[in-house]
Parts: C-alpha cells; structure tokens; sequence
C-alpha cells in the first residue's frame, strides 16, 4: 500500500490537471484551483525539509571534526539566529500576523545589512570573472567560434549607448548596419530560432516524463522497494 | 616574473594575468561613477511596447506587480519596479504588489519607501497601492491566484486583512487585472507569469528581466509577452521613455540611465581584452606556421 496509494494519487492528480486544461468546464476548472492550493500547502512543508536537510548536513560536518568546519558553524548560527529573529519577530510588533520584515525588525536589520550586501558581492564578481572568462575563451579558433564571437561582439556593444555612437552615422541604406539594429536582429532570429527549438525539445521531454509518472511506468520518486 | 619578461610582445598578450583585467573592470565601474558619465539612451520598440501598453490602460486600470527578484539583482530589477510603479501611479492604475520570491517583498518594501511615499504623497495604501507580499508555492500560486486571489493572499504583508481593503474588494482572481508586470531574475518569474496567467487568461503580460535571463524570453514576444525589459539597458530604455513624456521624474527617475556610464566602460574594456587576445592569437598562429615551414 505504501506505493499504491502515491501511485494512486499521482494518476488522479495528474489526469485531473490535465483534463482541466481541455475541458474548462465544471468541476475541472475547480478541481484544478484546489490542487493548486494544496501544492502552495506542501510547497510550504518544503522549506522544513529544506532546514532539515541543511542542519543534518552541516551538523554532520561539526561532529566528525570536518575541515570546513567552521564555514559550517557560520551557516548553522546564520541560519538558526535569522529563523529566531525572524519567527519570534524580534523588534517588531508581536503576534502571528505581525510583519516580520516590517522597519526596525531584526529581521530587515538582517536583510539589509548582512544579505543583501552578501548578495550584491557575489552577483558583483561576476562581472570580473566574466571579462577574465572572455578574453580566455572568445577565441576564433574555429568557424563556428568565429560566429560567436561576432555575435557576442555586436551584444556588448549593442545592449549599450556605445552601439548607437558608434553607427549613428550610417546612412539610410546601410541602417540595417546600425549595431543596435543588428542586436535587437540576433536575439529576435537567431537566438529566438535557437531557443525554440531547445523549448519544444524540453517540452516533449516533459510530456515523456509527465506521462511516465502519471501512469506510474516511473517509480523512482517513491523511493526504493524494501 | 623574469621568465615572462623574456615573452614576445604577442605572447604576453595571450597571457594577460587575470589580475591585471580585474584592475581595469574595477577601474571601467568605479572611474565612470566618480565621473557620473551619463550616456543618451533611446528606447527600443520591445521597451517602448510596455510603455504603450501602460499608457493604453483606461484611468484606474489594476496592474498587479511582482517582484520576482532578490538583492542580488537589485541594479537591474529595481530600476524597472521603480519606473513601472512610477508611471502606474502617475497615471492613476490601481498597483498591486506581490512577490512569488521570498526576497520579493523587502524589495517592493524599497520602492514604497523611496517611490511611492517620497513621490506620491497623496496615494493612499489600500486604495491606490496594496502591498500582498510574498506566498509560497511559485508557478502553483500563481495557477492558484488565477481564479482565487483572496483565498491565497488572505492579508496584505502587513496582516491586514485583504477583505477590509478597499481596492481589494472588486478583485477574484487574475483575470481582474488590466495588466500583469513582473520583474524577475529567474525562476519563477516572467516566464512562468506567461505560462499559467498571460496564455491561460488572455490576460497581457509584461516586465522585464536580468540581461542574461533576457534572451531566453524573446520566443515569447510578442504574442505572450508584450514587451520586455532586458537588463541595465531595458532599465533605460524605459527610464528614458518615462522621462521623454513626463520629464517632471528627470530628477528621480534616471538611475538605470545613470549606471549604464559604468556597464557601457566595462563592456568596452571586455571587447578591448577578447580584441587582443584574438589579435594575438592570429599573430601567434602565423608565427608557428612560419616557424614549421622553415
């Protein structure tokens, strides 16, 4: 029964949203906006596994003396005191329903002053590591790398004012020349082709998959069999 | 150190040493920001479509705004918000805020604090703006939201309850919205707000994205996706575009515009660094070519 009832309740669920889809009609469209909900439900039981799952990890790497140790202590106590702070809304008005990232919470001190600078850093140096990462690797060792690297030229310059300055001075029969035109040409053909086509094969691929599950031909996800 | 010395021009120019390139990015942001170096930007027509859309919109429309984004991305996201609320506002649409992102609602918190109190001191929170904050469940809130708004969001972020809010009252589901935005730097985000809101309801979708998350949603424009904001530069197209028609929000509303000085130096000195790398690339290649015919 163990691997009954899940396989039951995916079939259900899984013809039920499916059907809704093409039948909009009654109860379908119901039965689908219920299920949404207790997806959002379970979606919320989620981050307790989430938690969970980060404590056993890094707790397991404090007991056995790991040498990253210490990175785990910083995860665990940033972890354990923002839940504090922000589930016994400290500094902000008491109760359940009190906002808990509401001015002068620890909470939103936290935010501020801790995440989003920590953040902000790291989505920062990617700009380094992208211009070290370009100048190593857009090489025109090769045709197609040659189309790239064109590509990503006319890019850069043409997702900035630089593109316009640079060709704003083309004449009217050579404005399809102009780089910013060129740009808005490569994500709108080229890229738009390219991600079509990778778009439909994930969707296939998804259906394949949905199909498996929902006709219980793929089992994985319940687990291993004693 | 003596060893590189003896390198050939060519040579140590395949060999840049990567600190030497984060000197200069460093250098291409920080100069141009102490310079304030101000490029003119000019909206492109996937910018301009949500700025017609916005201005099409019958006065009081609601626009239901969600912030899909976390600080990481604020330079590029919070501009859009910004200008997006700004120009709802301005012409009167009824914005409501959510955040299917648990970073979401700190964000949008920014932009009542440095938009909508500072700037529209006579919009009143409930009746012009609502704050919902942030829901669990991505792409299933928002297929949960499309017919039962107020049965997901039963409070606003601060606790109130939806019911006893005044714009809330002729709100169900998604279909009540005139326009949906969102402004996203992954999943869940624009993409998704298309799949299970835009296509489903017929309802028209827009809003902008990180610039590298941009080129995966032209397949949807322009059918699903009316317009789209592309990072930093999408950012200012639509500041710019703002400002063209009400230059009163000159002062305010030009901080993309603003950071493009920095991000139009940096891309010059990544195109300067791939220039001479393929320059001594080819020099290189003829060398050994010459080299191996002798």
């Amino acid at each position: 029964m163990r691997r009954e009832i899940p396989l039951l309740i995916t079939f259900i669920v899984g013809m039920a949203l499916l059907v809704a889809i093409f039948i909009p009609a009654e109860p379908f469209p119901e039965l689908d906006s219920e299920f949404s909900v207790w997806f959002d439900i379970i979606a919320v039981f989620a981050f307790f596994l989430g938690a969970g799952n980060l404590i056993a990890v890094h707790t397991d790497k404090i007991t056995r003396n790991h040498q990253d140790k210490f990175f785990s202590m910083v995860t665990l106590f940033g972890f354990l005191f923002t839940l504090v702070v922000g589930v016994f809304k400290v500094g902000g008005a008491p109760g359940l329903q009190g906002n808990y990232i509401a001015e002068g919470t620890w909470f939103k001190l936290i935010y501020d002053s801790v995440f989003t600078p920590l953040s902000s850093t790291m989505f920062s140096l990617l700009a380094f590591f992208v211009a070290s990462a370009s100048y190593r690797a857009f090489r025109a060792k090769t045709r197609e790398a040659t189309i790239l690297l064109v590509a990503a030229f006319i890019i850069l310059v043409g997702r900035t004012p630089l593109g316009y300055y640079l060709t704003f001075w083309l004449p009217e029969p050579l404005q399809f020349l102009h780089i910013p035109t060129l740009s808005a040409w490569i994500l709108s053909f080229p890229n738009l082709a390219g991600q079509r086509a990778i778009m439909i094969g994930i969707a296939l691929g998804i259906i394949s998959t949905s199909l498996k599950l929902i006709l219980g031909v793929e089992r994985s996800y319940l687990g291993h069999e004693k | 150190m003596a060893t590189q010395e003896k390198l050939p021009l060519f040579e140590r120019m395949l060999k840049i040493d990567r600190r030497v390139i984060f000197v200069l990015i460093a250098l291409a942001v920080i100069v141009p920001m102490m310079l304030k170096l101000v490029f003119v930007v000019r909206p492109s027509p996937v910018v301009q479509a949500i700025f017609d859309k916005v201005e099409s919109l019958p006065e009081g429309s609601r626009v239901l705004l969600s912030y899909d984004y976390g600080p990481a991305t604020v330079p590029e996201n919070q501009p859009m918000a910004d200008a997006l609320v700004r120009h709802c506002l301005h012409l009167n649409h009824k914005v409501y805020i959510i955040a299917v992102w648990a970073t979401g609602e700190a964000q949008a918190n920014q932009t009542i604090q440095n938009v909508i109190i500072p700037e529209f001191p006579a919009k009143r929170y409930g009746e012009d703006y609502v704050q919902l904050g942030y829901k669990a469940g991505n792409q299933g809130l928002i297929n949960a939201i499309y017919t039962d708004l107020k049965g997901m969001f039963t409070t606003d972020a601060a606790g109130v309850d939806v019911n006893s809010i005044p714009m809330m009252s002729p709100v169900t589901g998604l279909k009540d919205f005139g326009l949906i935005l969102s402004v996203a730097s992954g999943k869940p985000g624009l993409k998704e707000w298309v799949q299970f809101a835009g296509d489903r309801g017929n309802i028209p979708v827009s809003g902008g994205v990180t610039a590298v998350e941009a080129p995966l949603l032209y397949p949807y424009y322009p059918r699903q996706l009316l317009g789209l904001m592309g990072g930093l530069q999408g950012a200012a197209e639509y500041e710019a575009a703002l400002v063209t028609k009400y230059p009163q929000f000159k002062e305010t509303s030009l901080t993309a515009v603003k950071s493009m000085g920095p991000q139009t130096i940096a891309h010059f000195v990544i195109i300067f660094f791939v220039i001479i790398g393929n320059v001594a690339f080819f020099v290189q290649k003829k060398r050994d070519k010459l080299n191996r015919s002798k």
